[in-house]
């Protein structure tokens, strides 16, 4: 995607956090993302999210799944092979339930499930940049995007009155790439002052 | 103020912790080489297993016929382990899935480590059926596939291939519900490693996952989701397998009560196994603050609910054997407490309907060793269950000449061993390299419920209303302005 910069502050508390979003967007500067160590209830709202359609996904998944077993069923006894067990029906629905409802089921998770990871745009080996290292522990990061228009120092004055707890500047790759933790970006090794403390 | 909860309900989290306290906690013996205790545990889990691999070998190179099974008893131990722990699964869905909807706080301490038991206890389930096949190299034949041979399809109308779709999704199902919740904590580990190829194997575990305000609202939504599914689909498992035995018209098995019968026994016992596990683990791993009495009261009350529906399904089943007037019925069940297997009966009754009832007594509730020792006797009891449904109910069948006394071969023990050598590698393994706490859902109910958190609740608690409504309104005006 694209190199930029970002003025980064991090929060010690959720409460200083959510009402600094708020703030932050009231003033216009151009949040690119918050990050928690968990989910932040009123925090969507803050920053202006829409609620997930994941839902949506998950449902027509499974209607997918239902149709998928009662149609393959009804065809695989019917069409392609009727066979004879027991005398019993070549239709018979009520014994077609149990699979029916767990194919529903099966469709549905998985379905959801890979969309949630595309949404959100993981997968195993993607890697993406870390703003605080401590975002995944007890942190609150929030990222601030610098336009030809942000004074970077204004922003970060701004930060520090909303109660951050530090704020740094960096430079990072917005998107996701393919990569491991475990090796350092070559940005990051020829400008070490644009990795994280 | 952000959260609040009455103080009348104990602490979810004791100590005075913060966040970072909480991580500390759960994820830093995940960071230390193991030790000698795992070592040796790892040692003898293995051990069980490479028995299990050799009475397997065994049985598939000779055939079904090294197993102590005969024409009369067709279907026994294989079939009993099998039930046992797929029910042992059900725990850990329970947990998960139901108490989510139920928005139960108490469920964070525990669902972690009870779902990693579902997986693998449907792991070990999974094996039975597949070796019982005989001529496993065929076992692909339970898939519905178009194949050269006809096409020769399943047949849709039979519970044994419900299983195998129940099973599967089952399995399916609580892997996605199970990893999705792991990935943040993943996060969590891969920000924390020091070392390269933690770095690394943590980074490629952890998809990449940042914690963003989406990311979490969409794994919100993800997990009510699963929840909602897997509500279902728990109880549809474990009613399909009872229908493995209703839908036949053996007597002693074609009953109407199997369904929600063995829907609560699979409760009973996987609450059991989680207590085992949990005992253990909070022991070792020192988690005593997250794992507190109040979660280990909180499942002997399942235990005791579930217990409670069992016996009630007990004496339901032989009460419907008398007034059926059915005379094979009736022979089912006197030749199950007055035949050679009396002993067997016997178990059943003393494990799962009256050692339950000690619960009764608070104190009891509330002791670790006595819990600890319940949660084996209630397995103990549980697998006689399936074992008496099971074997009991084969045989003595219709024809007197037909009767067998059945004993299983070491082939069959030695298969059962095996599966505790898998779920103790795969338990061990987890809980070495993955944390057996969910710590971003702990750290979520920290300060509603965390021990320090709730005694600041008590000066508000000790306020009139008046005193109260005063301030909140005060509050108010300030943010306002």
């Amino acid at each position: 995607m694209a190199i930029k910069q970002f003025v980064v502050a991090s929060f010690q508390d959720e409460e200083l956090l959510v009402p600094a979003v708020k703030k932050v967007r009231a003033v216009g500067y151009k949040l690119y993302d918050v990050f928690t160590p968990f989910p932040v209830h009123g925090l969507d709202a803050a920053m202006g999210l829409r609620q997930t359609a994941l839902h949506t996904a998950g449902f027509i998944y499974g209607a997918l799944g239902t149709a998928t077993a009662l149609l393959g069923m009804s065809w695989i006894f019917v069409v392609s092979w009727p066979l004879d067990i027991g005398g019993k029906p070549h239709f018979p629905l009520p014994a077609f339930v149990p699979i029916t409802f767990e194919l529903t089921v099966l469709f549905s998770a998985v379905g959801t499930t890979l969309t949630f990871c595309w949404l959100n745009q993981i997968m195993p080996g993607v890697k993406k940049h870390i703003f605080h290292p401590r975002q995944s522990d007890d942190r609150f990061v929030m990222a601030i995007e610098v336009t030809p228009r942000t004074h970077v120092d204004e922003v970060k004055q701004f930060l520090l009155q909303q109660g951050a707890e530090e704020v740094t500047v960096q430079t990072a790759e917005e998107g996701w790439w393919y990569g491991f933790f475990s090796k350092k970006e070559k940005y990051e090794q020829t400008n070490p002052q644009w990795s994280v403390q | 103020m952000l959260h609040y909860e009455s103080t009348v309900r104990e602490p979810l989290v004791n100590g005075s912790k913060d966040y970072h306290q909480v991580t500390e906690d759960i994820i830093s013996p995940l960071e230390k080489k193991p030790g000698k205790l795992w070592w040796i545990a790892l040692g003898f889990a293995l051990t069980m297993l490479l028995f299990g691999v050799w009475s397997v070998f065994w049985e598939t190179y000779w055939g079904i016929g090294v197993w102590g099974e005969n024409r009369t008893v067709g279907w026994a131990w294989d079939i009993t382990n099998f039930v046992w722990w797929v029910g042992i699964g059900h725990a850990g869905t329970l947990i998960s899935a139901i108490l989510l909807l139920f928005r139960q706080g108490w469920r964070t301490g525990v669902n972690r480590a009870a779902e990693a038991m579902t997986i693998f206890a449907v792991l070990c389930a999974g094996q039975f059926p597949v070796w019982h096949m005989g001529r496993v190299w065929l076992a692909f034949f339970i898939l519905p596939y178009p194949n050269s041979r006809g096409p020769l399809w399943v047949n849709f109308n039979s519970p044994l291939l419900w299983d195998v779709f129940a099973v599967s999704t089952y399995l399916t199902v609580s892997i996605l519900f199970w990893y999705s919740g792991l990935i943040p904590d993943v996060a969590t580990i891969r920000d924390r490693a020091k070392k390269k190829f933690a770095k690394w194997f943590y980074g490629i575990c952890s998809f990449g996952w940042r914690g963003t305000a989406k990311e979490w609202q969409r794994l919100e939504a993800l997990a009510l989701l699963l929840a909602g599914l897997s509500t279902p689909l728990v109880l549809s498992v474990h009613s399909v397998v009872s229908m493995d035995f209703a839908t036949s018209v053996i007597p002693g098995w074609h009953e109407t009560i199997f369904p929600p019968y063995f829907v609560a026994g699979a409760i009973f016992s996987g609450f059991a196994m989680v207590q085992t596990l949990l005992i253990l683990t909070r022991k070792i791993l020192h988690l005593e603050d997250y794992v507190t009495l109040g979660h280990i009261e909180a499942m002997n009350k399942i235990i005791m609910l579930t217990g409670g529906i069992v016996a009630m399904a007990y004496i339901t089943e032989l009460f419907i054997a008398w007034y059926s007037n059915v005379v094979y019925e009736q022979g089912a069940f006197w030749w199950r407490i007055f035949g050679p297997y009396w002993w067997a009966y016997i178990i059943l009754i003393t494990c799962n309907v009256v050692s339950p009832q000690l619960f009764w007594f608070k104190k009891l509730r509330r002791n670790i060793p006595f819990t600890f020792v319940m949660s084996i006797v209630v397995n103990i009891g549980m697998w006689f269950e399936r074992f008496v449904i099971i074997v009991l109910s084969l045989y003595h069948d219709f024809m007197p000449s037909a009767w067998v006394y059945y004993s299983p071969r070491w082939p069959e023990l030695g298969f059962y061993i095996g599966t505790f050598g898998l779920f103790f590698t795969c338990y061990l393994i987890f809980a070495k390299y993955f944390p057996v706490i969910a710590v971003w859902e702990i750290r979520s109910v920290l300060k509603r419920s965390g021990e320090s958190y709730k005694q600041q609740m008590v000066a508000i608690e000790q306020k009139t209303t008046e005193e109260f409504m005063q301030e909140v309104q005060h509050e108010h005006a300030v943010a306002a302005h």
